[in-house]
């Protein structure tokens, strides 16, 4: 392995690790989605502002997850970001939407009114995980594109990546990508339940009902990501020849998870610590269930990426034109830029320290109803 | 062609309406944040409560405004991906580090810290509590730093070169990238400038709330921490504008030459004061640049060399390739239809450099490679058909220059003034019509910095990589309807916010006139 290939599997790894952390921490957008199922005002409120402490946590990982692709891979940020016009836009403005909802929704002078802006991350909440699980899954699936490098010296028509004229709405209905994307907000939905059963101090009556959330959500979570699963290694996916030569290969995606079998068993122990969170928040008072599925989900993320794009896998395949088809290989940045790019992740376990520490000064003892009494800094 | 102009025109505007919307809530939270910062300072070292009431009223109105600027913020980033896509392949080895980093090193910092400063005060001692509020504080400006970093590449792009394999640039010089002296001095003038605009905030509403009769003690302690950050801003801003007009001078001429209006530059040039713009000016032709001229001696040479026996090129002189010494003797440069014919040269040898890869000709593609380095330096020109497509829009970029300098002396003199009164004079604020002035100093102020950025944006077109990547080039592959209908989407969107946060601030300003903020 030269030290080229090393910098681009270790920069794919990092972009997995964003994206196991995005997933996971969708779960403020699952949260969203619950603040009207049958709940009293004040529980309402107490949701509303335990999610409100993390918000950012989420958006500001979907921010740096699109910048690590964009310095590590930029013909996946160029391509698919310009090509898939209509389904990253989607996903954008409903975060617009939740950026200000928090802030504004209950604060005077607001003019739209609270069910607006709760509107607001209702949208974010079903939308942001739906189309982040759409798009995710064209890692898989693909898409219908070519990139052609030499467009870029015709003045009247430069642009090198095209993709197919519906720009991305194809991919919002396509079931297979859909099959993700509700998997995903069934998942963010499930997660919700365990962090407010983990955050929120509401009385047995509260935590019983997120019991019967964790085990609804995670039931039909269970159904469809299994069905997802199945669908995948079934597939047939797109694989470079030691040429760059991309040929198709059956149930490539079960290949990937034999041969890098280190791979598989992350896969499988993940999916074992998913459904013991599920298990443990459905049917026990224990509050911990949100940290075996969260180190569920980012064990299955991570291997999922992992097997979309190593053993020369296209990570982005075309589908009418295999051979443009993205590896970490022929999108990756230069060596230059990997190497000093990794110099600086060093620094991610820094960041990763402060979170973890901050998280835990801000969580001790969980919300309760005297934690939003001070009308100033509510949401 | 005409649906390539189309995309190009519509993508442009759409990034300059984000752009536009998204710096009227950063410059706020880059000041905002620090002014809080030093009040929550104050009330841990003196231990006085009221400072930490005075704080947390601030903190409020900084929360407003944050929640908008991170909202437009994320559709900047993504927009470089969507719009731009071929910009994003053709610069994004350089161009994407710094955003990682800024994600990684700076938006952490203040998503995490920015919940402790508004939840955490039962939460965490005071100590770790303020050093929370500084860590927005540098969170936000490091945020600056980056993508300002990112965009000074955009003006002078240094630390680069051009890989004929991939066609595309890469990187070659991370140091040379970051501390790109253009990065430098425009990441202090961007933050001293947020310093200004909150500055000229804070007084502005503590006069609002003096002439008002209301929390006149918590409003003039405001207002010495206020105009103390204000000064410092201005000072700083003004010192590093007049480092941008130099380093404009050095990287950007045609920008300076269109700033001015300027056509056929002198030595000891002149500055323009005052006047309007002749819109029937064109490069070449007879007619004057500016009527009802009135200019400053030698002050364009001053600007822009800090010499006022030095010549500096107007709009003419850098398409015919024409400088003078300060004897007057003429130097030829190189003139823009060299460049033009270099440019595509080095397009010509790309094209058989790729011809010769596919044949496997090694001698071939090292011949055309050779080609291409040597003219890569006028690469971009290559897509122009004539000099005239290299010329910025003159106008617009000749007002926003004096909107800029003109408001920006206005503000200094303000908010010398407002210091003086804080801390020697507060009585001074029982007259009405000062706090009036104090009230509308704040618009103007932001029509200052938008001025500013108009300025820097417009005045580098056509270019969106100064000399390498013209912006019709940069374009994704998307229809000009769809780019024409996010337009207006994201038009109404952040209009319809923008309207709910300055409702919001206002209704939370009104109200704490009904109450005692340091009793409440």
């Amino acid at each position: 392995m030269t030290e080229l290939e090393f910098l681009q599997a270790y920069w794919w790894l990092l972009i997995a690790v964003l994206g196991a952390a995005l997933v996971f921490m969708l779960f403020v957008q699952g949260g969203q989605t619950m603040l009207y199922c049958r709940n009293s005002v004040e529980d309402r409120q107490l949701m509303v502002n335990s999610l409100g402490r993390k918000w950012e946590l989420t958006f500001t990982t979907l921010v740096v997850f699109g910048g690590a692709f964009f310095a590590s891979f930029p013909l996946f940020y160029s391509t698919s970001f310009g090509g898939a016009y209509w389904l990253w836009l989607s996903i954008l403005i409903s975060f617009v939407l939740q950026a200000v909802s928090y802030e504004y929704r209950r604060k005077h002078g607001n003019i739209y009114g609270t069910r607006t802006y709760d509107a607001f991350l209702l949208i974010n909440g079903f939308f942001g995980c739906l189309l982040l699980g759409v798009a995710v899954a064209t890692l898989f699936f693909g898409a219908d594109f070519e990139v052609v490098r030499g467009n870029i010296l015709d003045g009247t028509a430069p642009v090198i990546s095209r993709w197919a004229p519906s720009r991305g709405i194809e991919l919002m209905t396509d079931w297979r990508c859909l099959l993700l994307g509700v998997a995903v907000f069934f998942l963010a939905r499930t997660n919700a339940a365990l962090y407010f059963k983990n955050n929120i101090n509401a009385g047995d009556d509260f935590a019983s009902r997120l019991n019967r959330k964790v085990l609804i959500n995670g039931l039909i979570f269970a159904v469809l990501f299994v069905a997802f699963v199945i669908v995948l290694l079934l597939h047939s996916g797109l694989q470079a020849d030691a040429n760059g030569v991309v040929n198709r290969v059956d149930n490539l995606y079960f290949h990937n998870l034999v041969d890098m079998w280190w791979w598989g068993i992350a896969f499988v122990l993940g999916v074992v610590l998913v459904l013991a969170g599920i298990g443990v928040g459905a049917f026990t008072k224990a509050r911990c269930g949100i940290w075996s599925t969260g180190l569920g989900v980012a064990l299955v993320v991570v291997a999922l990426f992992a097997i979309a794009g190593y053993n020369s896998t296209c990570y982005l395949p075309s589908n009418s034109a295999p051979q443009c088809s993205l590896t970490i290989a022929n999108s990756s940045s230069s060596l230059y830029t990997l190497r000093t790019m990794a110099w600086v992740s060093l620094g991610v376990p820094f960041v990763l320290a402060y979170i973890i520490y901050v998280w835990r000064k801000m969580n001790i003892g969980g919300i309760t109803t005297n934690d939003i009494s001070d009308k100033a800094h509510q949401y | 062609m005409n649906d390539l102009l189309s995309v190009v025109d519509w993508s442009r505007a759409q990034f300059a309406l984000t752009a536009i919307y998204h710096w009227l809530f950063v410059p706020l939270t880059l000041g905002l944040a620090v002014i809080v910062a030093v009040m929550e300072s104050i009330y841990v070292r003196r231990g006085d409560e009221r400072w930490k009431k005075i704080a947390k009223f601030w903190m409020t109105l900084f929360g407003i405004n944050f929640a908008l600027g991170v909202a437009t913020g994320i559709i900047l980033e993504f927009e470089f991906g969507t719009n731009w896509s071929n910009y994003s392949w053709f610069v994004g080895d350089i161009f994407g580090a710094p955003l990682a980093i800024e994600g990684i090193f700076a938006f952490f910092i203040e998503a995490t810290f920015v919940a402790v400063m508004f939840f955490g005060w039962n939460r965490v001692s005071k100590r770790f509590h303020l050093v929370s509020t500084w860590m927005v504080a540098i969170g936000v400006s490091l945020s600056a730093l980056w993508i300002l970093v990112a965009n000074a590449w955009m003006q002078n792009p240094v630390g680069t070169e051009f890989d004929p394999v991939q066609m595309r640039n890469t990187m070659t010089d991370f140091g040379a990238v970051a501390f790109n002296a253009v990065a430098m001095n425009k990441f202090f003038h961007a933050v001293a400038s947020g310093w200004t605009l909150a500055g000229v905030f804070v007084v502005g509403i503590s006069c609002w709330m003096i002439m008002r009769r209301s929390n006149v003690e918590a409003m003039r302690s405001s207002l010495k921490v206020g105009t103390a950050v204000g000064v410092a801003g201005i000072l700083l801003t003004m010192y590093t504008g007049d480092g941008s007009a130099v380093q404009v001078a050095k990287v950007q001429p045609m920008k300076l030459a269109a700033m001015e209006g300027l056509y056929d530059g002198k030595v000891g040039q002149d500055l323009v004061a005052f006047g309007f713009v002749n819109p029937d000016k064109k490069p070449g032709d007879e007619l004057p640049a500016i009527n009802c001229e009135i200019s400053i001696p030698y002050g364009l040479s001053v600007l822009a060399n800090h010499d006022p026996n030095t010549f500096v090129p107007g709009i003419n002189d850098l398409i015919n390739g024409i400088a003078l010494t300060p004897k007057g003797d003429t130097i030829n440069t190189v003139s823009y239809a060299d460049r033009i014919a270099a440019g595509r040269v080095a397009q010509d040898a790309l094209r058989a450099y790729n011809a010769a890869a596919q044949a496997g000709d090694q001698a071939a593609m090292d011949s055309a490679s050779l080609v291409v380095k040597e003219n890569f330096k006028y690469f971009g020109y290559g897509y122009f058909n004539s000099p005239e497509d290299a010329v910025p829009p003159v106008a617009l970029t000749f007002y926003s220059f004096r909107v800029m300098v003109m408001l920006g002396s206005y503000i200094l003199a303000f908010m010398l003034v407002m210091a003086f009164i804080a801390y020697r004079r507060p009585q001074w604020l029982d007259k009405k019509w000062l706090c009036i002035i104090g009230v509308l100093t704040i618009p103007l102020t932001y029509v200052c910095s938008e001025a500013g950025w108009v300025l820097a944006e417009v005045g580098r077109q056509p270019w969106i990589i100064q000399d390498l990547m013209p912006t019709g080039i940069a374009v994704s592959d998307v229809t000009a309807s769809s780019v024409q209908f996010t337009f207006w989407l994201f038009a109404f969107l952040f209009t319809a916010l923008l309207i709910a946060e300055v409702s919001i601030m206002v209704h939370y300003i009104r109200s704490s006139v009904r109450r005692d903020i340091l009793n409440s």
